[in-house]
């Protein structure tokens, strides 16, 4: 999972042609990571985009790709396993002293999570700077 | 819709595109390939809703051409004036320009007031005459007050008894009337019914100015006069208030005659239903209000004063082309919050960028998370995840909810930093301000 990560997704040729992240690179691997099939690859290409549909909303607290630090971490580039368990620990109440991420975390599937995960991970975290 | 099919004509251009375009397109984004410019988007109102909606087109489509029309060079957000209000926060701080919509996005940014839509025309007018074209129009017009509706409440009386419920001058003014206030005086606050701008903002109002008051004015009261029973988070703030501040607020509610009928701003008196007069030293009424007056013009209002909305892009139900996002729209179950505004912002540029293309928009998704501030140590929120569900919107059934109530004093703690970092990051999301470290 990690191989479509950093980089090439940062890159100034991404950043100038306005590509707000590297949802193209995730559509693939998701699509990649499906059984077989077209069909299938179209799932993938929706979860990808709806994982980006997601995630911006977000940005009201992380900032913008979620690239701002404050004492609301920054999503941007961390592991896509690390976002993932803490995404899901929240759905579960699994996490103590969460505030109001376990709310938020309920009104998603564990594959939503997962892309949304997927997708923060695979953003630099300096890339719009 | 046919998703199947829309994601065939996505694999389509997959094949067909190349570069960029290529990628825009398979994740849901047309590539406007060998196009100049796909068309023109205008924007009204540069407050969380619209320079979101301007930011967020410039990012996922960058060859549309948007012009965003604020009157201010200085946008001062309403959400935290209460902050202010309560000696947590500078008004400065509160303040957002629009040099990075325009210098790093590529955003037209017109500073001039919109005064009509001629919509036969695709044309806004601007005070001057000026006229702005446009193929898609978005209104983010906020909300304004339906003066005279509360009995003796008018512009010349929110003079004397501020409303401070838009950022300006009206916070100024309730700021210096507290100050200049003896110390032993009551403030009053009226709360009108629903729906209004900012759900839990009277409460954390009352709850910012009792602040003020313990650190200056230890003997004075707070009374809350409300039309309504019930608000939000009800329980959390009534804890929030015994815990911080005793009991100096006292909160009425329309079935203990809390619904004030009349007000006189010379006097500073207000008249509840059943004949009681209560006199305050510094009267803060919320009136009644309804979306701005834009949305009037652009014929997309209804009789409700707000205005109705295709739940899957907010595109107006009334007029084809124009679409109308925050505290304007009648978007309930969502809050008129500013957390919302700016989510149905990033979901509508989407929708907007796909109909220039002649797509069908993503499903959408939107999110609210609002913070209020009791005190310097006690934050609590309400969070909501939406959706489309039977063609209305709804909350995501097994999400959202309040604090929980009874919670550490850390929990509060930790809610109330969590709140100042959420301003900084939604400031930074929206209009591109970078926090004060």
């Amino acid at each position: 999972m990690k191989s479509y990560g950093g980089k090439t997704c940062g890159s100034r040729k991404a950043r100038i042609l306005g590509l707000s992240g590297c949802v193209a690179f995730a559509c693939v691997i998701v699509a990649a990571l499906a059984s077989s099939g077209p069909e299938v690859s179209e799932d993938g290409d929706l979860l990808a985009e709806r994982a980006e549909v997601i995630a911006q909303s977000c940005a009201a607290c992380h900032g913008t790709g979620g690239r701002l630090d404050t004492a609301i971490p920054s999503l941007a580039g961390q592991p896509a396993a690390v976002l993932s368990a803490q995404l899901l620990a929240f759905k579960r109440d699994q996490m103590p002293g969460a505030t109001v991420m376990p709310r938020l975390a309920r009104g998603y599937s564990d594959e939503e999570l997962e892309a949304v995960a997927n997708y923060f991970a695979s953003l630099t975290p300096d890339a719009d700077e | 819709m046919d998703t199947t099919r829309m994601n065939r004509r996505r694999a389509l251009k997959l094949m067909g595109a190349a570069g960029a375009g290529t990628l825009l397109a398979a994740c849901g984004f047309p590539a406007f390939a060998g196009r100049s410019s796909p068309g023109r988007v205008a924007i009204v109102g540069g407050g969380f809703g619209g320079a979101t909606a301007a930011k967020y087109i410039k990012r996922f489509a960058p060859s549309v051409d948007v012009m965003l029309v604020e009157p201010r060079e200085r946008f001062y957000t309403c959400p935290f004036t209460n902050l202010y209000l309560g000696g947590m926060r500078d008004f400065e701080s509160l303040g957002h320009d629009y040099r990075e919509l325009r210098d790093r996005y590529g955003v037209r940014v017109i500073h001039a007031m919109a005064e009509d839509v001629d919509v036969p025309g695709r044309r806004l007018i601007l005070a001057g005459g000026e006229t702005v074209s446009w193929d898609r129009l978005i209104l983010s017009p906020g909300i304004d007050f339906r003066w005279g509706e509360l009995e003796g409440y008018d512009r010349a009386a929110s003079e004397k008894a501020p409303h401070a419920w838009k950022a300006g001058s009206q916070t100024h003014l309730l700021r210096r009337q507290l100050e200049e206030m003896e110390d032993g005086g009551t403030f009053i606050l009226v709360a009108p019914d629903d729906p209004f701008r900012c759900p839990p903002g009277p409460y954390e109002r009352v709850s910012m100015v009792a602040n003020y008051f313990k650190n200056h004015k230890p003997r004075s009261k707070v009374l809350l006069l409300d039309a309504k029973d019930n608000f939000s988070k009800q329980g959390l703030f009534m804890e929030g208030w015994r815990e911080n501040y005793g009991d100096m607020i006292e909160w009425v509610g329309r079935s203990g005659d809390g619904r004030v009928i009349r007000v006189d701003a010379d006097a500073l008196e207000v008249e509840t239903e059943f004949g009681e007069i209560h006199r305050a030293s510094v009267l803060n009424v919320v009136p009644p209000q309804k979306a701005g007056f834009i949305a009037d013009r652009a014929g997309v209002a209804d009789e409700s004063g707000w205005v109705p909305v295709n739940p899957r892009t907010f595109e107006s139900r009334q007029v084809n082309g124009v679409y109308v996002i925050g505290d304007a729209t009648q978007a309930a179950p969502m809050p008129k919050s500013g957390f919302v505004a700016n989510t149905q912002a990033k979901v509508t540029a989407r929708a907007v960028i796909a109909d220039l293309a002649g797509d069908a928009p993503p499903e959408p998704h939107w999110v609210n998370t609002c913070y209020s501030v009791i005190a310097p140590d006690w934050g609590i929120t309400v969070a909501g995840v939406y959706e489309v569900h039977d063609g209305e919107l709804r909350e995501v059934p097994g999400s959202g909810g309040v604090s929980p109530m009874d919670a550490s004093p850390d929990f509060r703690r930790r809610e109330a930093r969590f709140a100042e970092a959420w301003y900084a990051a939604i400031a930074e999301d929206t209009w591109g301000t970078r926090p004060a470290v």
